[in-house]
């Protein structure tokens, strides 16, 4: 490879990881993601000028084919579908990386020496678990697939023997990976039904971490790709990826309350967790009017809104943002209190409130908002349950014991806007409903929303 | 052709290079807002279609009368360019829309 090349490729990482710098505000992440798309260009049209490539109409007609497609879906898919749609894509990368490694190992046998064997095997196989895993991930985050865990008696044991076949055809390959293309191919079956396997057990629920980790993947099948064709930029920016993924899936994990080996293993949501917070609940449901929530929230200096994903199922944020613009206009201080999970992947809440046109300074973290919830006035919970559920930090028994939430009943008033008295997706009574200064107000969010905010212009 | 045999300097160095990048990774997105988590995944997941590079090199290589190579390498190229297309527009879409107070009214 010149050095022109090589230079070019280091001036490409050096964009990415500018590009992932300015991704840490919100002010600076739209350059940053230019940047980082600059980046990519360049090191594209530098491997075009390669001396190896000899023909340039297959990669034209591929470039049009997956740009006609990446554009459309990019212009078409709804914020709420994103979660579907990035697992769609994590899986196309993944299949990509497979293929490039197929093609070497399918061109040149006999050039593959141990190194290189070793390399094709890792990202064959990551790249097939991460193409066929997305897949599922995608049909049960679309609804496509039935979201709930789907188990089977010896299901651990199948795949443990899956691996075991898959660790056996890697050092068969290895070893003489010249005239084994029966055994790549195998290889790289056992992959695509491992990618199933590890996926249909983990609930729909789950399935941001799954993304997550799936990303990581996808980063890490490119990066050994990168091995495989000793290519530097690939090995580069697929460790990045690799290692990036990673650590949202830690965040992630952490924010529910759950180890990883928990979330890919247990099946959680299959059954019988119906946990209820046996007679530690004290006091009483209070119902209240939108007229008497429109009063409370007139008198309110200070409000917090904590938005949940039933705020965007009943498609409400529009609504939301129309109070929170009344509300201020009253006089009233206004946060968005957002929990770390909230919605259906990290992050997710605030991009569907983005689209509504809350201003992001509005968009409070968790940690942010605890210390001075107690000068919150009212503290409005939206379609949110297990995330303000002071079990969490109350009750050691339950479930959920130490995941961290926002302490929404440490403000003075807390109203919680909820459909019905139907428990959280974890299946855990929620405390905050039965506390002293907490009134519910029952109900449709986006039909109770519009009725605060025409109180308001009354 | 290309020459696959390595020797072991460049092996451990790819490996250097590989630890420094994972190293950086790692202190790069923990610097990330959890604000920013969904665009920061689709984003990151853009970078990861950096397997076009290679997927160009596969596509544009000698493939003569060899069709499935060709089918490999096309597919791998459509795939990739999915991944970097897709992902860095709809990224682009959701941090289009995260605006300031004061710039909001127009």
């Amino acid at each position: 490879m010149s050095i022109v090349v090589q230079l070019a490729y280091i001036f490409s990482a050096l964009l990415f990881i500018f590009g992932l710098k300015l991704l840490s505000s919100p002010a600076t992440a739209r350059k940053g993601n230019m940047l980082s798309s600059v980046g990519m260009l360049i090191a594209v049209v530098v491997t075009l000028l390669d001396k190896d490539i000899l023909s340039y109409q297959w990669i034209i007609v591929g470039i049009v084919i997956g740009g006609v497609i990446g554009a459309l879906v990019a212009r078409l898919v709804a914020m709420t579908s994103m979660p579907e749609m990035v697992a769609l894509f994590n899986g196309f990368g993944g299949l990509a990386s497979l293929l490039v490694a197929w093609e070497g190992y399918h061109r040149a046998p006999e050039s593959v020496d141990m190194f290189i064997a070793v390399s094709t095997v890792l990202s064959v196989f990551i790249g097939g678990v991460t193409f066929t895993g997305s897949l599922i991930a995608y049909g049960k985050l679309s609804g496509k697939v039935n979201g709930k865990p789907m188990l089977f008696p010896g299901q651990q044991i199948v795949n443990f023997l899956i691996l075991l076949a898959a660790i056996a055809g890697a050092v068969v390959f290895s070893i003489n990976p010249t005239e084994n293309m029966p055994v790549f191919l195998g290889l790289l079956g056992v992959a695509f039904v491992f990618g199933v396997l590890a996926v249909i057990p983990i609930g729909g629920a789950d399935m941001p971490v799954v993304i997550s980790l799936l990303n990581s993947y996808s980063g890490l099948a490119a990066c050994a790709t990168g091995f495989v064709i000793q290519n530097t930029i690939l090995i580069v920016t697929g460790a990045l990826v690799g290692a990036s993924g990673i650590i949202l899936t830690q965040i992630m994990c952490k924010a529910m309350n759950r180890s990883l080996g928990n979330v890919l293993f247990s099946g959680f949501g299959s059954g019988g967790g119906s946990h209820k917070a046996q007679g530690d609940v004290t006091g009483e449901i209070k119902p209240v009017s939108a007229e008497d929530a429109f009063i409370l929230l007139e008198a309110a200096s200070s409000v917090a809104i904590v938005p949940g994903y039933g705020l965007a199922v009943a498609q409400a944020q529009h609504a939301c943002r129309e109070l929170a613009e009344h509300l201020e206009n009253n006089g009233a201080e206004v946060q968005f209190a957002i929990h770390p999970v909230a919605g259906r992947m990290p992050g997710h809440m605030n991009v569907l409130l983005a689209e509504a046109n809350v201003p992001y300074d509005q968009l409070v973290e968790m940690d942010t908002i605890n210390p001075i919830m107690e000068t919150v006035d009212v503290c409005l919970v939206i379609g949110a349950n297990d995330v303000v559920n002071p079990a969490a930090k109350e009750e050691e028994s339950s479930p959920i014991y130490g995941m961290p939430v926002i302490e929404a009943d440490r403000a003075k008033t807390v109203i919680v806007m909820k459909r019905s008295m139907a428990a959280g997706f974890a299946g855990i009574e929620n405390l905050l409903f039965y506390k002293e200064n907490t009134r519910m107000l029952f109900g449709d969010a986006k039909a109770t929303l519009q009725a605060l905010v025409s109180e308001f212009e009354n | 052709m290309k020459e696959f045999k390595m020797n072991p300097e460049t092996i451990s160095l790819l490996f250097f290079v590989f630890m420094l990048s994972v190293a950086l990774g790692f202190e790069l997105i923990s610097k990330v807002p959890s604000m920013l988590h969904t665009p920061l995944m689709s984003g990151s997941n853009a970078i990861s279609g950096i397997a076009l590079v290679g997927a160009v090199l596969a596509a544009g290589a000698d493939h003569g009368d060899d069709r499935i190579g060709v089918a490999l390498g096309v597919g791998a190229v459509a795939l990739a360019t999915i991944n970097v297309i897709g992902g860095y527009l709809v990224t682009d879409r959701m941090l289009e829309m995260f605006k300031k107070k004061d710039k909001e009214q127009p």
